[in-house]
């Protein structure tokens, strides 16, 4: 398996504020592949673990590169076909690199109707992020569109890595949740 | 582990008179308090778990008629007759015992559209129960909750609420005595507007690529894992505890004859109230949207909704009258979908919105179907060069002439609910289209 597009994991230092372990990663570890196999006897076919695993793998390496992936078909014995197909048919599974913090704004129509492409903009401006996915120099952020995160009623939302900022997200409330990232209070569910 | 949410979420649940008799609250139980969701509030407050305690006394076929007598709609998107489909399964013979599955679909990723994830936050056991009741009808030994991969922290509630139905009983060997097992895994997917397709979300809980596949086979015949399966939409499960509780006939009261029940409008946009109405169907748009929600948030007159979720081709001023029912929306031309309400006011530019609408199915597109994979992207790359001032004057006609060849011409409906806002919008506000090939400018106001 190989593909021009997605980079494997190398050897080189990390850059400040990259996601970890996203350097010298090239095999799960035992813990995840005993997950993975878990998993896999929990369905009626093995092979329905593939969505589960390549979670776990994208959760060690940062992002799903070509050793992740191979991993993942190790673990399951699976085609290494089958897991390039699936990891890169789904938008969640990143095969490349994103920033330490994951930009996310739904510019699905609700959202664009209350403001989406400017708060995409704002944060554009104050992150030096370009919509895109691509990380920083620093590897501190990524900006990304993505389609409607069930949250219409209060649009415009923000999704940050897995939180979503659900509430009507202004000029110091997105200033608030950066500030926070920066500082590293960044907590998983948003306070 | 579990993430669960400790702060509120902003969105709106309730409206003036909300639980009354004429506005019963039989869905959104408990929605906006954070401490619903467990299973001792579910027992306490809405009499959880006595409908399955009620259906396990009953025969399976007793409670599929009960379904059947409710007139259940699907929630999800199509409207189709639960009970009949549950009618569908195959049952066993002597000769061959049948594995059958009920799966649940959570993929909720309609744009406009945020019910099933009030219902899986703040009263997952409804939905539980449901399955259950669902599983003790068609006799499954198994059942999954496909969660859209965005609703991560769903997923570990919903996790927590299944060990909770364990450990009191309801989940598992013998089933409170009635010597069936039963039991619900939870999949997360991973981001694919498609999976939430019935035959896509099986390809997807079978860890494949979520791609719609061939029909017939019906799930009803091969589904999950080649056995025969039944797809239900989160608000429809949820609605079989009440069918019990009710019973059919009563359920039946609620709404229009033929529509029955209530359903969960989400409504957004410019709208001064958004959020999610429960409401007994059949009651007129108009009065949804502004004795209800308030009517335009900007203050200007509204020229545009999406009466079904962002698939549903658009109503303009003449049919803000329609009754909210499955029949009436299909008969004004558009559908009743998923209940996700957009409302957009006079300044709202329709090129850009259908544009937006184009991008996203041209994006979500699996790939599978030429017409499809290739007619999204032709249509998103016109309505591109009208929006950014290159339209051409033959652009129109080029537009039009594609949604017809992308119609029924694919395996699911995504083609076909790409074509439905092209084809509603040219039609409607064609004037828009025209100005912006011959000015090079929104003929609205230039906002999205």
């Amino acid at each position: 398996m190989n593909h021009p597009q997605t980079p494997e994991t190398s050897d080189a230092p990390l850059a400040p504020g990259a996601r970890l372990p996203l350097s010298s990663r090239t095999r799960l570890s035992a813990e995840a592949v005993a997950e993975i196999r878990t998993i896999a006897g929990k369905y009626p076919d093995r092979l329905a673990a593939t969505l589960p695993a390549l979670y776990i793998a994208q959760r060690e390496f940062g992002f799903l590169s070509l050793a992740a992936m191979k991993e993942v078909a190790a673990a399951l014995e699976v085609p290494e076909g089958h897991i390039f197909g699936v990891a890169t048919f789904y938008t969640m599974f990143k095969k490349r690199p994103v920033g330490r913090f994951h930009l996310q704004v739904c510019t699905n129509v609700c959202c664009a109707l209350n403001g989406a492409y400017e708060l995409l903009n704002r944060i554009a401006e104050r992150t030096g992020a370009k919509p895109g996915g691509e990380p920083t120099g620093d590897g501190l952020w990524s900006l990304e569109e993505v389609e409607c995160l069930a949250a219409c009623g209060s649009a415009p939302c923000l999704q940050v890595n897995e939180a979503v900022y659900d509430e009507f997200v202004d000029e110091a409330r997105l200033e608030a949740i950066l500030d926070a990232c920066r500082r590293g209070e960044y907590s998983p569910w948003g306070e | 582990m579990a993430r669960i949410r400790v702060k509120p979420d902003p969105q709106r649940y309730t409206f003036d008179g909300f639980g009354s008799s004429q506005y019963p609250n039989l869905m959104l139980l408990g929605a906006g308090d954070l401490d619903n969701w467990t299973l001792k509030s579910y027992q306490d407050k809405w009499e959880g778990y006595a409908a399955l305690r009620k259906a396990l006394k009953l025969e399976p076929a007793a409670v599929t008629a009960e379904v059947k007598l409710s007139d259940l709609r699907g929630r999800g998107g199509a409207g189709f007759r639960t009970g009949m489909k549950w009618g569908f399964m195959p049952k066993d013979t002597a000769e061959r015992k049948v594995t059958r599955y009920v799966v649940c679909n959570a993929d909720e990723g309609e744009p406009g559209t945020f019910k099933d994830r009030a219902i899986l936050e703040y009263n997952p056991h409804q939905l539980i129960e449901g399955m259950i009741i669902a599983g003790w009808a068609m006799q499954c030994k198994l059942g999954f909750i496909y969660v859209r991969g965005e609703f991560g922290w769903l997923v570990d509630k919903l996790e927590a609420a299944l060990q909770q139905a364990r450990d009191a009983g309801y989940l598992g060997r013998d089933i409170l005595g009635s010597g069936w097992d039963f039991d619900i895994l939870t999949y997360r997917g991973a981001g694919a507007y498609i999976c939430g397709e019935e035959t896509a979300l099986l390809n997807s809980l079978e860890g494949r690529r979520g791609e719609p596949r061939v029909k017939p086979p019906f799930p009803a015949q091969a589904g999950a894992f080649g056995q025969p399966t039944t797809v239900n939409n989160v608000e429809t499960l949820a609605a079989v505890p009440v069918i019990l509780r009710m019973g059919g006939a009563g359920f039946a009261r609620i709404g229009t004859p033929g529509n029955t029940g209530t359903r969960i409008y989400s409504l957004s946009g410019h709208i001064k109230r958004p959020g999610l109405y429960e409401l007994p169907l059949g009651l007129p748009l108009d009065f949804i949207m502004n004795d209800l929600a308030g009517g335009s948030s900007t203050g200007r007159k509204i020229k545009a909704v999406i009466p079904g979720g962002c698939s549903a081709p658009m109503f303009d001023a003449k049919d803000f009258d329609c009754p909210m029912d499955f029949d009436t929306v299909k008969a004004r031309g558009s559908m009743a979908g998923s209940g996700g309400i957009i409302v957009m006011d006079e300044d709202t530019c329709m090129v850009r919105t259908t544009l937006r609408l184009t991008h996203f199915y041209a994006h979500e597109s699996c790939g599978q179907c030429t017409p499809c994979r290739e007619g999204c992207n032709w249509m998103e790359m016109i309505l591109h060069r009208i929006e950014h001032g290159e339209g051409l004057p033959g652009d129109l006609a080029l537009l039009a002439s594609l949604p017809p060849r992308i119609n029924m011409r694919t395996l699911c409906a995504l083609g076909d609910a790409a074509c439905g806002p092209v084809e509603s919008a040219l039609q409607k506000f064609r004037a828009e289209f025209e100005h912006h090939i011959s000015h090079k400018e929104c003929l609205a106001g230039a906002r999205v």
